[in-house]
């Protein structure tokens, strides 16, 4: 199962792959216990421009794997390569959505979506009106001078999506994004998502453990095994884009749930 | 001045109002020695009689707890800086501290006053001692406290030290350098006062002790609360300038 779930992932003779991860390995010290493997073998590659999402269950190392893809720590073995190059620290033409909104309560929400230029020392005209059409994208036109104390979890979880896009990322790697908010706004992210994507054209790993979100969004749903991670099954989407709520009901994709499913070893 | 702004007010107020009516009330049913305890009609009557003393007297309190507290951030928020990003400077200076500031000012104070005289400075320096040590420890709890997640983000983006400390850090730590100023504010007056009961030629502090000594009770009182006036101007000040620093922290409330 194993080979041909590698055989799927990987485009035999194409040139570099987007992203390729070999052999990732991950495991944590921990004092006076045995080390606890996180991670035990990741290998997949990503086309440019696809969706593809990292679903498995609770604890089973999709945050560490995605925080290794983001260069924020440092992998215990295996190879991870962006665009033909090793991922050893953070690389600037990323951008991250952590699980939660991780805004500055001090900053204005336009000032919170231009961070990322600051920090690039990139800010000028073009970054700010970039800023205010982002947040029109997610529907936050007006909101540009409040705080975020100010806004639902919902709008903050945009303001984070807006900050991450600003800097016109190669790829954008999300930790359960969407996780903490409600059925109908998670419904409405994921359209949101689909469309920023097929605007923007970014590649995205996208982390979840909700089968359907997976399924939805995806054009390749990767299924990790309970910890030690390894990758269970590696699912092609083949439905077409633009998405919308329908497809939820379509036999297709009620046979890819139940073969993502079927990995997670919750149906047989 | 919004309705809850009065109401909020009214429960302070009606409170010290219950208090006065009641310390009235009490010297004057039991006929109480306005040398043992002044009613506050006394006091408010001395206070009129003498408003220009204690005006004049005021000043050099009010320098030497502003200048005092002023010292103590200036030295004290770098200070904290300092110790809580480095390891070294940590354990080295922080345990010094700790028993510094065990030690108690009261019981410095007059080696203060061989070192720096009778005048002002005396006292602006006791001020700073103890304004110091409320600045430093939460300065240096805000530096630690600054959510994971905002680090990361910054490291994200490969954002320098210097970034990181600018633009994250320091701003994260805002409201609890704000409560430690809080805290250091009232401390100041108090140890301006410290100063000028150990030797001084002026002063608040002085004008009590004077007026305590010649039992003048009233006029003891009147300059307690002027005192007390002072301490609650300056924390005013320093509420005002947290408002205008961090505009976020109330847009939060309502
Ligand atoms: N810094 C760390 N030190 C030690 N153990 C860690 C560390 N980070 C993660 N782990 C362990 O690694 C395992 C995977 O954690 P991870 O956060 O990647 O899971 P996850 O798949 O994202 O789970 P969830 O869906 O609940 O977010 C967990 O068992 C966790 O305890
Ligand atoms: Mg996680």
């Amino acid at each position: 199962m194993q080979s041909q779930i590698i055989e799927q992932g990987r485009s035999s003779a194409a040139p570099v792959p987007f992203g390729h991860f070999e052999g990732v390995h991950q495991h944590f010290r921990r004092p006076g216990q045995a080390p606890l493997v996180a991670i035990e073998n990741i290998t997949f590659d990503v086309k440019a421009g696809h969706l593809v999402t990292l679903l498995g269950p609770s604890g089973c190392g999709k945050t560490t794997f995605l925080k290794i893809v983001a260069g924020l720590i440092p992998a215990s073995g295996g190879t991870i390569q962006i665009n033909g190059r090793a991922v050893v620290e953070p690389q600037p033409d990323f951008g991250v959505v952590f699980q939660q909104a991780n805004l500055m309560p001090w900053r204005t929400i336009q000032a919170n979506v231009l961070f990322p230029m600051e920090i690039l020392g990139r800010t000028d005209a073009a970054a700010e009106l970039r800023a205010r059409e982002l947040l029109a994208l997610v529907g936050l036109e007006g909101f540009e001078k409040s705080y975020p104390a100010q806004l639902s979890g919902g709008m903050q979880q945009r303001v984070a999506l807006c900050r991450a896009l600003i800097h016109k990322p190669k790829l954008l790697l999300m930790d359960e994004p969407f996780g903490a908010l409600d059925e109908l706004t998670r419904m409405e992210m994921q359209d949101l998502l689909l469309d920023i994507r097929a605007k923007t054209g970014a590649t995205v790993m996208f982390v979840t453990h909700s089968i359907s979100e997976s399924v939805y969004i995806s054009d390749i749903v990767c299924v990790f095994s309970k910890r030690p991670a390894v990758i269970a099954d590696f699912i092609a989407v083949d439905l077409p884009y633009p998405r919308s709520a329908e497809i939820r009901y379509l036999p297709e994709f009620t046979e890819l749930e139940h073969r993502a499913g079927r990995a997670l070893g919750i149906t047989r | 001045m919004r309705l809850h702004h009065v109401r909020n007010a009214f429960y302070p107020v009606a409170g010290i109002a219950i208090i006065l009516v009641a310390w009235q009330f009490y010297t004057q049913f039991f006929a109480i020695n306005r040398i043992v305890l002044p009613s506050p009609a006394d006091i408010f009557w001395a206070s009129a009689a003498n408003w220009n003393v204690l005006l004049r007297e005021s000043w050099p309190t009010f320098v030497e707890s502003v200048l005092g507290f002023a010292l103590a951030v200036a030295i004290g928020i770098p200070f904290a800086v300092c110790v809580a990003n480095s390891r070294v400077l940590n354990l080295t200076l922080y345990p010094i501290l700790i028993a510094t500031q065990s030690i108690p000012k009261v019981a410095v104070a007059p080696i203060i006053l061989v070192w720096f005289g009778l005048g002002m400075q005396s006292k602006l320096v006791i001020a700073f001692l103890v304004a110091f040590f409320p600045i430093v420890v939460d300065t240096a709890a805000g530096m630690r406290a600054t959510p994971a997640g905002l680090l990361e983000l910054a490291r994200s983006l490969r954002a320098s030290p210097l970034q990181i400390f600018l633009k994250v850090q320091f701003p994260a730590a805002l409201p609890f350098i704000f409560a430690g100023a809080k805290v250091a504010v009232t401390l100041a007056v108090i140890g301006a006062v410290i100063g000028e009961f150990i030797g001084s030629m002026n002063g608040l502090g002085n004008l009590l002790l004077t007026a305590n000594s010649q039992l003048d009770s009233p006029l003891a009182w009147a300059a307690l609360v002027w005192l007390s006036a002072l301490g609650v101007l300056l924390f005013g000040a320093v509420v005002l300038a947290e408002r205008i620093v961090m505009p976020w922290s109330e847009t939060g409330h309502h």
